[in-house]
């Protein structure tokens, strides 16, 4: 049946439209829109002690000038703290424009609005404003040491602390054989979208509604947030998202002050506004993430396993907290990762920063736990000279433990409970595809052509589809058509065909049929929105709960008709037919006619619906309980989420004169449960491995002492290119999801996670020395190698029992 | 990052575009792939572009015994497809296959390369291994200036007033000599952290008589260090050029920056010129038997 495309790796149907140009994305839209640009601080702490806009006022084409003394109402009042906790204690957010002090470099003090963008910046570059410069907190440790303060009131500079703990881990490590601590740091990327955020909005003054596009995650909520600080009815506000193009997580952020802003502007001067980031605004005032310290002591047996994990990590968060303490709580809790950890103590104090904003970037906190985990993993291999992989499998969950209780609270305020897995299964396959035990014959064979070889290998466990909900809703048309909507926004995952997939499976209808729309409140009003790899295990669930009510509405509409039993009939390719008779047969489309009882014949098919041509007078048009039309919307709201897992391994090579670093082989064993589509899912993992290995090789935001970002560009951010992606090699393994109907987990961030623990391991193989600080980049390389302070690993000193440099 | 605003103008003929840059503040734009993105981020603010891209006759690449005369309107991939050019001075094609990606080398230059004076340009280290000279058209007339004399500081050179160069000149590789040209970058087709261009010239029986490289990347200007001390009359197949390249590390004077500190900056200049030594003096050796 070709209906029943549910797995099958169908082509993206919205590739075609986005790869020839035909995408809109929010600058497609409004071409004569009057245009945002902004003053952005130049400074990374500073009081405001002037703004002079005289200058700019006799620039033609200027229309207003907006500071922080124009906003009014809730306006004026501090950005959301979009997700409270109790432990976030000393919670800070900005101000739509800079409210007398600036606390990063690219916080936003003055809007201008013009008739174009060139001219809005004319404008802005003529505004003067007056700065007394304040002390300068940047990283980590400065923020732990706390000679200065960012935000006055908070001198310690922590703004949350986050605690979780299963048991007594002090008397647990004292009991323990062994025990080792380190510490290691893990830089700051980000998100990097190739569309940078931006915002149009258009205010109907005689209907006093207000429509937004905005390059956002989240299209229902920015709607509500816009609502209250405009203090507009809801259903006066509309949000669509349009193409977009990427997020990564950047965009689950809202509402951006620019979201505020432009649609405030657009309502006083009563005509079209619209900002569209660039990328240099992006690089200083969008969001990074990462930067972590950790410090980790674990206690293990003479086998291996571990009996205690205590982990305390400061967690940079920059210069606010409008996200709340999401990322530490994901770092503390998805650390533990495939393991049984005994006795586990997980503290991450969120430090405030002189920088730009840390919220979710694929990953979200992940990768630095599987950094600190995954590494614990090697230095108990080494210090026991055991088998790297051995010492992981020694500690692995066991399929027969599932559902496994790891006793922690997630980012969703649910327990930490594993639905399910087969890890052990994992590690084997991966094992095999990367050829683990053939290393030190390559590592021979390179040693021959003058380079080091090394490998590593880490594991991670991701929570995935958070709720609380998703809704989907779909609808057949008298036409044939199957109209699909979810709330959450889609930013190039594929959701045009994989939800489409979906119904097409449940609904019994080809794919060709069937158009789905993402993002527009106008379409579904409900909805969280998309992050935490949750769109296929949310929407796609609800999608396919709503395809159901539809085809079961289908089959008792039918069934009247054909004067059958609704159990005696099947729907395929549009047709809903009785089982073994061929023939007795109606069309889905006339269904859906006949759903609509009609008065008005507007069209051919409608007469089929009309009253003088309907006859059974003994019930009323529409039953009781029933309602009009071929459609149904349904929701679906987990009890927890779903736990993907997966497995990479990496292969480097390392030019021993340059010190240059090349990945030669990475390998990815992946767990998603069932899969919809796996051409997109090996796609997600593409995308997430190369965002791994620009983690541990090329990204880093450089800030100076002063708070500046010394990269804030596309020639000095190294993202990679093609040309510095491995080559991928991929094996699946399938273990559905218990918790939702269609079985699956979430996809979209698992390639990024274990990518910097994985080639850190790598290049600490290959080299002898202990690698501790993510990214490396070669000249980093050349002075760890010639640093006699270097700690040398075990194995180092096994191999070659010198200690001298390779 | 939209640039500030500027008067355009695209004149036909050479003199007019000297008579337009002898306005305040007006600057050519050839192939605009250094220019376009300093007007964007509003790091330059040029009065006037003065686009020379109608101006007849500065398209060709003219390769003649004595060497390879790159007009000021030929792209980067057109002279790395130039295959009389690359007879005469095989470096060019060498160096322009890392300058940057395909894209920028369609549009981009190698004149305005040269005038940007970049020293993490490939051809300003060219320029200079290679002992050319650009032509600059002045209203008193036409000008020739040596690399020495023309390049002055990182992004400055010795032109002011109304001019344009018009053409770059690189000699001929010379009898019995080999080059070769490397780079070492963080991504492919990035500005190089370090590269490094080489002559290597033999005498008649095959020993080194000379060995010059230069850098990109490397130093405030371009500079030509000689090598020939650490490897003079040494038989080309078997000279220590390693020590060529222990010699090259302690004549550089590079910098810091986000990508590398200066000592991994001397590291590589000392790897890349043994590397490429080797390659130069095969080929040297290929033209001395020839």
């Amino acid at each position: 049946m070709t209906t029943k495309l549910f797995g099958e790796p169908v082509r993206r149907r919205e590739d075609a439209r986005l790869i020839v140009g035909k995408g809109r994305y929010l600058d497609d839209i409004g071409h004569s829109a009057l245009a945002a640009a902004f003053v952005r601080s130049p400074h990374a702490h500073a009081r405001i002690t002037d703004i002079d806009v005289e200058g700019a006022l006799d620039v033609e084409g200027l229309v207003a000038i907006y500071t922080y003394e124009d906003l009014h109402g809730a306006m004026a009042e501090p950005l959301p703290v979009l997700i409270p906790h109790p432990q976030l204690t000393a919670a800070r957010t900005g101000h739509p424009l800079a409210n007398g002090e600036v606390n990063h470099v690219g916080e936003a003090v003055v809007m201008v609005v013009a008739t174009d963008r060139y001219i809005a910046e004319d404008a802005a570059e003529r505004i003067v404003v007056s700065y007394e410069e304040l002390p300068v907190v940047v990283g980590v440790d400065a923020a732990r040491e706390a000679a200065h303060a960012v935000h006055d009131e908070i001198p310690d500079n922590v703004g949350a602390r986050h605690h979780q703990e299963t048991g007594d881990v002090e008397p647990a490590l004292a009991a323990s054989p062994h025990t080792l601590s380190f510490t290691q740091y893990i830089e700051r990327s980000a998100s990097m979208p190739m569309e940078g955020k931006g915002v149009h909005a258009r205010w109907d003054a005689d209907d006093r509604s207000l429509r937004v596009y905005s390059s956002t995650q989240a299209s229902t909520s920015v709607r509500a947030a816009i609502a209250a600080k405009l203090e507009l009815s809801l259903e006066k506000v509309e949000v669509v998202a349009p193409d977009v193009g990427g997020g990564f997580g950047v965009k689950i952020v809202h509402p951006w002050p620019e979201e505020l802003l432009v649609p405030m502007a657009a309502i006083a001067l009563g005509q079209e506004v619209k900002w569209s980031e660039d990328r240099r605004e992006h690089f200083i005032s969008s969001a990074h993430e990462r930067q972590q310290r950790q410090d980790v002591t674990v206690g293990y047996d003479d086998d291996g396993r571990i009996t205690a994990l205590d982990v305390h990590v400061w967690h940079d968060h920059g210069a606010y907290t409008p996200y709340g303490i999401i990322v530490p709580i994901i770092t503390a809790t998805q650390l533990v990762g495939p393991y049984v950890i005994p006795v586990y103590r997980v503290i991450v104090e969120s430090v405030y920063t002189n920088t730009v904003i840390v919220t979710p970037y694929r990953g979200a906190g992940r990768p630095q736990a599987c950094y600190a985990m995954e590494r614990t993993m090697d230095r108990i291999a080494d210090a026991l000279d055991l088998d790297r992989a051995v010492v992981r499998e020694r500690n692995l969950i066991q399929p027969s433990q599932f559902p496994y209780d790891q006793h922690l609270t997630f980012q969703d305020g649910r327990p930490v409970i594993y639905d399910s897995g087969d890890y052990p299964g994992l590690l084997d396959k991966l094992r095999a595809l990367v050829d683990w035990s053939s290393v030190e014959d390559l590592r021979a064979q390179a040693a021959a052509r003058g380079k080091l070889l090394g490998i590593g290998m880490a594991l991670y466990v991701e929570g995935t589809g958070p709720g609380p909900y998703e809704g989907g809703h779909v609808q057949v048309l008298g036409s044939g058509k199957v109209l699909v909507a979810t709330g959450l926004t889609s930013q190039g995952q594929g959701h045009e065909t994989s939800f489409a997939q979906i119904v097409a499976s449940e609904l019994g209808v080809p794919i060709e049929d069937v158009e789905v729309t993402t993002g527009d409140t106008r379409r579904f009003p409900y909805a969280v929105g998309t992050f935490a790899s949750r769109a296929a295990v949310m929407s796609g669930n609800a999608i396919a709960l709503a395809a159901r009510g539809v085809r079961e509405k289908a089959l008792r509409i039918a069934a009247d008709v054909l004067e059958v039993d609704p159990g005696d009939l099947e729907i395929d390719e549009g047709l809903v037919q009785v089982k073994g008779v061929p023939g007795t047969s109606i069309p889905l489309r006339t269904v859906a006619v006949l759903s609509n009882p009609l008065r008005y014949a507007f069209d051919e098919a409608a007469k089929q619906a009309t009253q003088f041509t309907t006859h059974d007078d003994t019930r009323p048009p529409v039953a009781e309980g029933d309602a009009p039309g071929l459609e149904h919307r349904d929701y679906y709201s987990p009890i927890r989420s779903t736990f993907a897992s997966g497995a990479h391994a990496a292969v480097v090579e390392i030019d021993t004169q340059t010190w240059e670093i090349d990945v030669v082989k990475y390998a990815v064993v992946h767990d998603c449960g069932n899969v919809v589509n796996p051409m997109i899912v090996e796609g997600q993992v593409h995308g997430g491995v190369a965002q791994g290995v620009a983690g541990a090789l090329y990204e880093r935001m450089a800030y100076d002492k002063d708070g500046q970002l010394q990269n804030a560009s596309f020639m000095d951010f190294l993202m990679p290119y093609a040309s510095e992606v491995p080559d991928i090699d991929i094996d699946h393994q399938q273990t559905p999801s218990p918790l939702n109907p269609l079985g699956i987990k979430g996809a979209g961030e698992a390639g990024v996670i274990p990518g910097t623990a994985a080639i850190a391991s790598a290049i600490e193989d290959a080299v002898g020395r202990r690698i501790a600080a993510m990214p490396i980049s070669p000249t980093e390389l050349y002075d760890l190698m010639r640093n006699d302070d270097t700690e040398l690993t075990e194995a180092h000193r096994r191999r070659s029992g010198t200690g001298a440099m390779a | 990052m939209k640039p500030a605003p500027f008067h355009y103008a695209d004149p036909g003929t050479l003199e007019e575009v000297l008579a337009v840059l002898g306005q305040e503040g007006a600057k050519v734009l050839a192939g605009g792939q250094s220019l376009l993105p300093l007007l964007s981020m509003r790091l330059a603010a040029p009065a006037t572009l003065v686009d020379i891209n109608k101006v007849p006759g500065l398209d060709a690449v003219e390769a003649t015994g004595d060497g390879v005369t790159v007009g000021a309107l030929v792209r980067h991939n057109a002279l790395l497809h130039d295959a009389a050019a690359a007879r005469v001075q095989p470096l060019l094609a060498r160096a322009t296959a890392n300058v940057a990606h395909p894209a920028i080398r369609n549009r981009g230059t190698t004149v305005g390369s040269i005038a940007h004076a970049d020293p993490s340009g490939e051809m300003t280290s060219v320029l200079a291994l290679t002992d050319g000279h650009v032509t600059v058209a002045m209203p008193s007339g036409r000008q020739t200036v040596g690399w020495r004399d023309f390049f002055v500081g990182p992004l400055e050179t010795s032109i002011s007033g109304p001019a344009v160069v018009t053409s770059a000149f690189f000699p001929a590789l010379p009898p019995r000599s080999g080059t070769a040209f490397a780079e070492i970058a963080r991504r492919k087709g990035d500005y190089a952290v370090c590269g490094a261009g080489v002559v290597v010239t033999l005498d008649a029986g095959g020993r080194v008589a000379s060995v010059r490289a230069a850098y990109v990347s490397v130093g405030l200007t371009p500079e030509v260090h000689d090598l020939t001390d650490a490897v003079i009359g040494q038989p080309a197949e078997s000279a220590d050029w390693a020590a060529a390249g222990a010699l090259a590390r302690t004549l550089v004077d590079p910098d810091t920056d986000i990508h590398a500190s200066a000592d991994y900056r001397r590291l590589l200049v000392g790897v890349l010129t043994e590397r490429t030594l080797v390659s130069a003096a095969a080929e040297a050796v290929g033209r001395t038997a020839a």
